[in-house]
């Protein structure tokens, strides 16, 4: 659905991020952690899109290939239509100007050596924007935008308070005047209060600077106020692709439904109506991911398809993508249009810059798409 | 009625440092019961966490002064000397920390931590103590217990550190249990997972928890009953149906706004409660909310007290508005104003 879409900002394709694991003296690459496995992915200009999952899902290392601080395995990420997966250092340079990234941690994001005003104008400084009086005037206005004072240009971080902090490392990604930003789990580290402050100001900041946003959450409370749309990935893989709202109202997904059953709800009554699903055990390592639909050993539908076939990404129409055997909330004619309809797979993508596997045969059970 | 545990009465705790005295809880008082789960909530700083450290002597300092009582077992835990001070911590009063990948030693087994644990306040044998923490990971969910019990913390998931937390303060069968933010590090799902633990582990183990947290969404589910702390004081004290279906203090609405509600419609902008906490050095004058309130009027330069105004008995909350007032008013916090 993301060919040439018109408006998209970012177009991530078939990409894979693997990690070698190394052993040994030679240290030869034994296993392979697939930390993103084959996602295809339009993000449109001045949208938000939230990318939802549980630690070691990819989502991070999903945001970190956007902007390229990792290299993609294979596949690609298209920047306005220009391809940067394999751009050098040096040609990355000036896009490096249209992309930011507002980090988790407020207190290991921020240099404490240095002084706010340095760590907000060093970008600019990179950049080789204006001379010191106007930067210093620039970090003056960012303060102020991001709710700061412009008297704090001189303080350490250490004077700060985690939601200031963070603050701080918005204005900072601000400074260059980005099209993109990524912030990843911008306030999973704040205070409830805190974080509303949080997400209510990175949504003005979308309007004023006409900003398009992928906001990395593991919460899916959170991601629904500021996104447009919604993707939900699940051990490397994406797994569901909605318009915000339609996922809280119709999941497909059954990943999707037991994530939103997760998210408490501050009220005592309807908590003890709702039928909470409690997901069992942890998400299952990336180095051997589970045969079929690398969800089934902790989905309460699986069935014997689920273990051995991969299911395909299929368009439920009005956007809403979904990867399952057993979808949710879907309607007859909805599902027998579904299946008749060629399926979107994402396998069918080119496998031939693809690197030769180490350990393969390890990962039994998955059959070839496309 | 419910065996009484632990009883708090009128807890200040301040740090002398280098800028002044930190009033960081400042005039704490509450009850636990067997069985019970008690809440604290607050925002970083409010003194939630002081105040269970200091239950626990985990605070004591010489630049620290106490004032009020901790009374344990007919005992003053606040005047009881360290040497025995070490019999209840961990024995009888066990704590579960926030972070669970920096609070299990990274040097040593996952067992043997459980097992020291055991062996420092109890007379077993080793094999008898390792049986025992190949039990309690068990009981806590861990897969493969047997094996795990051998594995260094680095092998284990977040959510699996923390119930290898709770396993180790679980040990010895604790009365209470103090559990600091025990799902703040975690991963939703995984939170889940770990509230419901907790509080299947209370009625097996028959002890008592007092849940520390900044979000009210986490005690809806287990709590019994819930203080809302603001600068080191309580503000709101309540049994939970009434802290969310009649709250009173202005602090209180802005805490439940301020959660995203996937059971309502999406507000325009989501409630937050403008500012920060107060510096617990220079403390505003009256209530302590005021700054940050946005119904605050000329008597609230004068501090409230913590007083029953609703015809709920046990019901005290500290703020001025009368109780018709806020109950006209409150909606429009808690649910969010419609913005333009």
């Amino acid at each position: 659905m993301s060919e040439n879409e018109n408006g998209a900002l970012v177009e991530v394709k078939s990409l894979k991020k693997y990690f070698p694991i190394r052993k040994g003296v030679l240290q030869r690459e034994v296993e392979r952690v697939h930390a993103v496995d084959d996602v295809t992915l339009a993000v449109r200009q001045g949208e938000t899109i939230g990318l939802v999952g549980e630690s070691g899902c990819g989502k991070s290392t999903l945001g970190r290939c956007i902007v390229r601080l990792l290299e993609p395995t294979a596949g690609d990420v298209l920047f306005e239509g220009r391809s940067i997966g394999k751009l050098g250092a040096r040609a990355l340079r000036p896009l490096r100007r249209e992309m930011q990234m507002v980090f988790q941690d407020p207190y290991a994001s921020l240099n404490p050596r240095k002084r706010v005003g340095t760590i907000i104008s060093d970008p600019m400084k990179i950049h080789g924007i204006g001379d010191r009086h106007e930067r210093k005037k620039r970090v003056e206005e960012l303060l102020e935008v991001v709710g700061l004072s412009p008297e704090h240009y001189n303080r350490f971080p250490h004077e700060f308070s985690g939601g200031q902090r963070q603050r701080i490392g918005v204005a900072r990604a601000l400074a260059l005047r980005p099209k993109l930003v990524v912030a990843d789990e911008p306030v999973s580290a704040l205070d409830v209060s805190i974080q509303a402050q949080m997400v209510n100001l990175l949504e003005d900041l979308q309007d004023d600077f006409g900003l398009t946003y992928v906001f990395i959450a593991h919460d899916l409370g959170v991601v629904r106020h500021v996104s447009d749309r919604i993707a939900v990935m699940y051990l490397g893989k994406l797994v569901e692709l909605s318009p915000a709202e339609e996922l809280y109202t119709r999941p497909i997904m059954p990943y999707t439904e037991a994530l939103l059953s997760a998210v408490p709800i501050p009220d005592p009554d309807l908590s003890d109506k709702r039928e909470r699903i409690v997901l069992q055990g942890d998400v299952p390592s990336p180095i051997h991911p589970p045969s079929g639909c690398r969800f089934h050993p902790r989905c309460r539908y699986a069935t014997d398809i689920c273990s051995q076939v991969e299911p395909p990404l299929v368009d439920y129409g009005n956007g809403h993508l979904a990867a399952c055997h057993h979808p949710l909330n879907v309607d007859k004619e909805t599902l027998e249009r579904v299946s008749a309809s060629p399926k979107y797979t994402p396998g069918s993508a080119d496998d031939s810059a693809l690197p030769e596997e180490p350990g393969a045969e390890h990962r039994p059970g998955i059959p070839e798409t496309g | 009625m419910a065996e009484r545990l632990l009883e708090v009465k009128g807890l200040k705790v301040r740090f002398t440092t280098e800028d002044g005295i930190v009033r960081a809880v400042d005039g704490v008082s509450f009850e636990l019961d067997r069985g019970s789960v008690f809440g604290i909530v607050g925002e970083s700083g409010s003194g939630k966490s002081v105040t269970a450290m200091t239950i626990l002597g985990l605070t004591r300092d010489k630049n620290t002064t106490f004032e009020g009582e901790v009374i344990y077992k007919g005992q003053n835990l606040l005047a009881l000397p360290e040497s025995h001070l070490r019999d209840v911590r961990g024995n009888e009063i066990a704590m579960i920390f926030q972070d669970p990948m920096t609070s299990l030693n990274p040097v040593y087994k996952v067992g043997d931590q459980i097992i020291e644990a055991i062996t420092t306040h109890e007379d077993v044998s080793k094999s008898g103590a390792k049986r025992r923490a190949v039990e309690l990971l068990r009981q806590v969910g861990i897969p493969n217990a047997n094996t795990r019990v051998d594995d260094y913390p680095h092998q284990f998931s977040g959510g699996m550190r923390q119930r290898a937390m709770i396993a180790m303060a679980l040990s010895c069968n604790p009365d209470i249990l103090i559990a600091d933010e025990p799902t703040t590090a975690l991963d939703v799902t995984i939170q889940a997972q770990i509230l419901e633990l907790i509080d299947r582990l209370k009625d097996d183990f028959d002890s008592a928890v007092i849940l520390i947290t900044h979000d009210l969404g986490v005690v809806a589910d287990v709590a019994d009953e819930v203080v809302v702390m603001y600068a080191g004081r309580v503000v709101e004290r309540a049994a939970k149906r009434d802290v969310f279906y009649d709250p009173q203090h202005p602090y209180t609405w802005g805490l439940l706004g301020s959660i995203p509600r996937l059971d309502r419609p999406k507000p325009e902008k989501l409630h937050s409660i403008k500012g920060m906490p107060p510096s617990l050095i220079n403390l505003p004058k009256g209530c302590k909310f005021r700054p940050r309130c946005p119904h605050a009027f000329e008597k609230c330069e004068e501090e409230p007290g913590l007083d029953q105004r609703v015809e709920e008995r046990g019901h005290l909350d500290r703020c001025w508005l009368s109780v018709e007032e806020k109950r006209r008013i409150r909606e429009r916090t808690i649910v969010g104003e419609a913005v333009a």
